[in-house]
């Protein structure tokens, strides 16, 4: 009891004390550092400073943590004028604000369709049913007493950079390519979850089923199903967070985010697809000719550059880092070139980090910046031979109205003063 | 502790050495080590037939999943002024910026392509499963198998896919209705279509003549401003 009173004495001391020297260390922190130049002392170093005297926060402060105060733009953010209605909607992952390859759990894009279901886990059940031997009813303590496997994957809406077809829309890549994620799942391979209700020789499609009050549902081709889809009740190390799942979602690596379907209750086995809202109306590409594809489930090849980008400038000529994400639903990337003249020269970036399968992998350029412009380009190149298509090609195939997979090459404009914009060039 | 680090170090090798296969077959391995299960775990209990009737609701394109019931396009339209119009509009042209249900025959190859069910939906069962699953917007799983019916009718309606508004769509009927839009979808192609962007020697030099900008995010200028976002406790 006396530490505490002391604590508080001595924090409002520190604002008072604060208040006072605002003034004197504003004036004195624009130093230029530039090389060669005789440096001038910086009050932040020669004067004590209130976070080195007095005494700062307890350990129960925050009993979960939460980040640095003076990290509160690091945030998801939605677009307002693109959905009718918050809980039909999506925000985006600041990726430039980001760097390796795991997202945090708390700035992982968004996407429902009903909002988020608020799930009790001991009230939560997981139905198999259909073409199986046995229908049977799983609690979370049935699942989580099966063998565990974790694994690293992207987790990338169709409609990621669906609002560039036409041109570019939006100065930014967390609102161009912000619909995607990376983190590590903890689950059971849903094999292990088929093998106990015994699947039917004639089952080729399963239909996922959510108890959000969208009902979500999705079919899933069995070979996929028994490959690499798992049933995940947790990333990155904790259970689920409400908005992506908990306590029980499907994780279908390199597919299609619609697809991972979150508080997954149902899995039905049937002989052919069940051509539900979200495979007919949506998630189907236009071409310009009127007709559509279907179940392009593979998110192909992309790659974008997150630093420098049109939320974070370069700041500094000199020395500068160029960082971005590259990834592949069909396997591995092998490689990511980058430009700096819009396409007409390229160079091999390095990839630092774990490379996994579909998982992203992390880029770097170390370079220095005179002042000219710049047209940022970075292309990825996977395991199967494919290479990330430039804009244009894209619409040569695809036309404009395809909303999803637009997997085209990104261009960055970087202007003199280091300002950067999103562009399309020809 | 090293051999991780040196696992890592193999990785990032095998990586930069053009070799992909390394790091994604030990990620795969990883998992068909540990998931291998000796024949049946025993988890999990029987579902009884209540409880998968309660949830199995849903309905394919084949009519399988379809409840007995039926409903008349004049007693959809009826419902769906009462529960839909008010997002949808009483002709499914849509309210605002909600989904507009009906129209757009004829644009799916235009600018700007109006996708409804009448236009572009190509199976019938979808509507009835989304409806039963999800409608009303906030207020899903309260409509009865008959109301469904009639509102699938009304849509059809709305369409001019049926004409009658006496016209009566049932679970024996439901199959024989045909979407305007159902022939023009087709598998996913990408590996044949697309053939060309498989290309494992890239240009790297005067790859293409000096590019120009000809068009720019600023000049649309909808993007949110980066330091308006929700506020953090």
């Amino acid at each position: 009891m006396t530490d505490r009173t002391s604590a508080e004495t001595l924090n409002r001391r520190r604002f008072l004390g604060a208040a006072g020297l605002a003034g004197a260390g504003a004036a004195l922190s624009a130093i230029p550092t530039l090389a060669g130049e005789t440096a001038k002392s910086e009050a932040l170093i020669t004067d004590v400073q209130d976070w080195q005297r007095y005494l700062g926060d307890g350990v129960d402060k925050h009993p979960y943590g939460v980040p640095s105060k003076f990290e509160k733009n690091v945030i998801r953010r939605d677009v307002p004028w693109l959905t009718v209605s918050a809980e039909s909607s999506v925000n985006f992952t600041p990726l430039h604000d980001l760097d390796g390859i795991i997202t945090p759990s708390g700035l992982c894009f968004e996407r429902h369709h009903g909002g988020v279901a608020e799930i009790n886990p001991a009230d939560h059940r997981l139905m198999i049913n259909g073409l199986v031997d046995k229908p049977l009813v799983f609690t979370m303590d049935d699942i989580k007493r099966m063998p565990r496997v974790n694994k690293v994957y992207f987790l990338e809406c169709a409609a990621n950079s669906g609002m560039e077809w036409r041109g570019s829309q939006l100065n930014g890549c967390q609102f161009t390519h912000g619909m995607i994620h990376n983190v590590m799942y903890t689950g059971v391979p849903l094999k292990v979850l088929l093998d106990e209700a015994g699947l039917k020789p004639n089952a080729k499609w399963l239909m996922l089923e959510g108890a959000d009050s969208a009902g979500m549902n999705r079919s899933l081709p069995i070979e996929k199903a028994l490959n690499d889809v798992m049933i995940a009740f947790a990333m990155n190390g904790e259970a689920l967070r409400p908005e992506q799942g908990y306590p029980l979602r499907a994780v279908i690596p390199g597919w299609e985010g619609n697809l991972w379907v979150k508080w997954l209750r149902r899995i039905e086995a049937g002989d052919q697809p069940w051509q539900t809202r979200e495979e007919t109306s949506k998630y189907t590409d236009l071409l310009a000719d009127g007709n559509s594809r279907k179940h392009t489930f593979v998110m192909d090849a992309k790659s974008v550059v997150t630093n420098p980008s049109p939320q974070a400038p370069l700041k500094h000529k000199g020395r500068n880092v160029l960082s971005g994400l590259a990834w592949s639903g069909r396997g591995t990337v092998k490689r990511v070139d980058v430009s700096m003249d819009g396409g007409r020269n390229w160079q091999t970036a390095r990839i630092d980090g774990p490379v996994f399968d579909k998982s992203v992998v992390r880029f770097y350029v170390d370079f220095d910046w005179n002042g000219q412009e710049l047209m940022i380009q970075s292309r990825a190149i996977d395991s199967t031979g494919y290479m990330q298509p430039s804009k244009d090609d894209l619409r040569k195939v695809r036309g404009v109205n395809s909303i999803y997979h637009n997997n085209g090459i990104q261009t960055w404009l970087v202007r003199s003063g280091g300002e950067t914009e999103n562009v399309e060039i020809g | 502790m090293s051999k991780s680090a040196n696992a890592l170090t193999l990785v990032l090798a095998a990586c930069l050495l053009g070799s992909i296969i390394a790091p994604s077959a030990a990620q795969q391995m990883a998992g068909r080590e540990v998931a291998k299960p000796a024949g049946k775990l025993g988890l999990g209990r029987a579902a009884t037939a209540e409880e998968i009737a309660a949830w199995d609701t849903d309905v394919r394109p084949d009519g399988r999943g379809l409840p007995v019931g039926k409903g008349t396009v004049k007693q959809g339209d009826d419902l769906f002024q009462e529960k839909c119009a008010s997002c949808h509009g009483e002709f499914g042209q849509g309210v605002g910026r909600w989904p507009v249900l009906a129209g757009g025959a004829g644009t799916l190859k235009a600018d700007r392509p109006d996708k409804t069910v009448g236009s572009f939906w190509p199976d019938l069962s979808t509507v009835f499963d989304y409806i039963k699953r999800a409608m009303p917007y906030g207020n899903a799983q309260s409509l009865t198998n008959d109301e469904v019916y009639a509102l699938t009718a009304y849509i059809l309606s709305m369409n001019d896919i049926v004409k009658d508004e006496t016209f009566e769509l049932n679970e024996k009927n439901f199959t024989s209705i045909k979407m305007p839009n159902a022939a023009a979808f087709f598998e996913d192609d990408r590996e044949t279509s697309e053939k060309h962007f498989w290309n494992k020697n890239p240009c790297m030099k005067d790859c293409r003549p000096a590019p120009k900008v000809t068009g720019r995010a600023m000049s649309i200028d909808v993007t949110p401003d980066g330091k308006s976002g929700p506020k953090v406790e």
